[in-house]
């Protein structure tokens, strides 16, 4: 009873804040509702016993990524009206897309609960004696160890590359030299000039 | 405290375990308002001043007379300020500064809720701290918060980082993310404890834990933006940071939250690193003391230590701060997770899991 009430709960507070991104006036306010939707989803895992994957989705997307959205968006000089505009003009495609994805969903969907193989994977996401933490790394590092890998060497690729295309190094730009910084002494630091009465250094 | 919520059936179960999270709500405030006097008592203590200790004797209610001062004023919404985030942004602060310590065991089985995953669950709630002080900061509408706020995020977002992996380090060496378990783990005297951990010689895990101690506190100095890392709200720049236009209620709230986060912090130092409700020794005049006085023992200790630095140490300039985090943190413990987890599995260690 509790858990179809927290089910209801958290799947409404995530369609609803959704929903919001899209017609909310102000952006940063829809980047908050998409942060709402991403701890709902959140909840949602939780529910369904996937408590690690929660957690990481809390960390990497709640926690680094929508913050570094928060910031662009924050800097950004927004012109509202022209943003409002933007959403009567789109909203025929914008629909369709939405259209095409809930139908591609449902077909799946239905799909897999008919499929004779899901039944099985239906009973048990995490075998009884593991928690799941465990469970998740025997998959990950023992059975797609290659495929894992593959993956993280994709991002390592992107990664690099963004960091190549807008590395440029500049002339005559000052830097900070923390070892000359440190080791510097008062022979090359300072220097006594004897000045004077009236002239000047010149 | 699962099996004493369950025994009393679903209803009377339920009204038990929010009794249970209320009393652990004032018990912490109670606590809490102790050692903000102590903070301030030490930092007096150390310029040779005298501290609060007009109200009540020693001064023991002034942080109940601020505590009034605060609640009785008017709260002060700028003009032109976003009104329901700016008065969203210290509940946020508040809130998520007292879901943290659901998961912190005080003593055995005194555990709100012994999660699986307590340590993920630590890291993810502490993650989301961050959002208190960036919409507080965006919403006052007002340019010093708006930096603060700015400052306050990048700097808690790039220390988050070094303290994942340290975090990584402890449950890698212990094979589990449950608190209780890791607390466990360290029973039988003071060479058990993490941060010395004996018990995996002839491997000399303390090489890398007690690094990686220092790393964690150095990096909870950052993550409260306590001094040297007050950046956010410095004062003689910023006039007060992210909180420069909050007033009354809302100031107190970010203000407990901050001080609550100061605490978790040492809480979490004491449970990953210093055995946690266990005695340094395991023989009869220290276990006459009960684990709870053991662990706020320790609290109130790690405590000092924050008060004691934030006297003592000059602050840092903002991009030694990022050099500090990014260059010198961040691959020493990242090369302490590969060296640990190495050990581990040589070792076929940690199997708790």
């Amino acid at each position: 009873m509790l858990e179809a009430a927290a089910f209801y709960i958290t799947a409404a507070v995530a369609v609803l804040s959704a929903l919001m991104v899209v017609f909310a006036r102000n952006p940063v306010r829809a980047v908050l509702f998409l942060i709402l939707a991403f701890f709902a989803a959140a909840g949602l895992f939780v529910l369904q016993g996937a408590e690690f994957l929660a957690m990481i989705l809390v960390i990497v997307y709640v926690g680094a990524v929508a913050v570094l959205f928060l910031f662009v968006v924050m800097m950004l000089d927004i012109d509202f009206a022209v943003l409002k505009a933007g959403v009567t003009a789109n909203a025929p495609i914008g629909g369709l897309v939405a259209l095409v994805l809930a139908a591609m969903l449902a077909l799946t969907g239905f799909a897999w609960i008919e499929s004779e193989t899901a039944a099985a994977n239906l009973q048990s996401p995490t075998p009884a004696d593991m928690t799941n933490v465990a469970a998740l790394g025997d998959i990950i590092y023992e059975r797609y160890v290659l495929f894992f890998q593959l993956a993280g060497l994709v991002l390592l690729v992107a990664m690099i590359g963004a960091i190549v295309l807008t590395l440029r190094h500049r002339e005559g730009v000052k830097r900070q030299d923390m070892h000359r910084q440190v080791n510097r002494t008062r022979e090359e630091a300072v220097e006594v000039v004897d000045v004077k009465s009236g002239e000047g250094i010149g | 405290m699962y099996d004493f919520v369950t025994q009393f059936g679903p209803l009377w179960g339920a009204l038990a375990s929010v009794g249970q999270i209320l009393g652990f709500i004032v018990v912490l405030l109670l606590s809490l308002a102790y050692l903000l006097l102590m903070d301030r008592k030490v930092w007096a203590a150390v310029q040779l001043r005298k501290g609060p200790n007009t109200v009540g004797a020693f001064g023991l209610l002034q942080s109940f007379a601020d505590f009034i001062k605060f609640v009785v004023k008017e709260i002060v919404v700028p003009a032109g300020a976003d009104r329901p985030l700016f008065l969203l942004a210290p509940l946020l602060t508040f809130i998520f500064a007292f879901i943290t310590w659901a998961v912190i065991p005080v003593a055995p089985g005194w555990v709100i809720s012994d999660l699986n995953v307590g340590i993920l669950y630590i890291f993810a709630i502490s993650s989301l701290g961050v959002y208190g002080i960036i919409i507080g900061g965006w919403a006052s509408n007002s340019k010093y918060p708006f930096l603060g706020s700015l400052r306050s995020a990048a700097q808690m977002v790039s220390y988050e980082v070094s303290i994942g992996f340290v975090l990584v380090t402890i449950l890698v060496m212990a094979g589990t993310m449950n608190l209780t378990t890791l607390v466990d783990a360290q029973a039988g005297g003071f060479w058990n404890w993490h941060v010395l951990s004996f018990d995996m010689l002839p491997w000399p895990a303390f090489l890398i834990t007690i690094p990686m101690f220092v790393i964690f506190f150095i990096s909870a100095l950052a993550e409260t933006n306590r001094p040297p890392f007050d950046l956010p709200e410095a004062e003689s720049e910023l006039v007060a940071g992210y909180q420069v236009e909050y007033s009354s209620t809302p100031y107190l709230l970010f203000m407990i939250g901050e001080y609550l986060n100061i605490v978790l912090m040492c809480a979490l130092m004491t449970v990953l690193f210093f055995g946690g409700w266990h005695a340094p020794f395991d023989i009869a005049p220290f276990t006459w003391i009960p684990p709870v006085f053991w662990f706020a023992i320790k609290v109130v200790f790690f405590f000092f230590m924050f008060a004691m630095v934030k006297a003592l140490v000059p602050r840092y300039r903002y991009d030694q701060l990022m050099r500090l985090g990014w260059k010198i943190f961040l691959p020493t413990s990242l090369a302490a997770v590969f060296v640990m987890a190495g050990i581990v599995v040589y070792t076929n260690a940690g199997q708790a899991i």
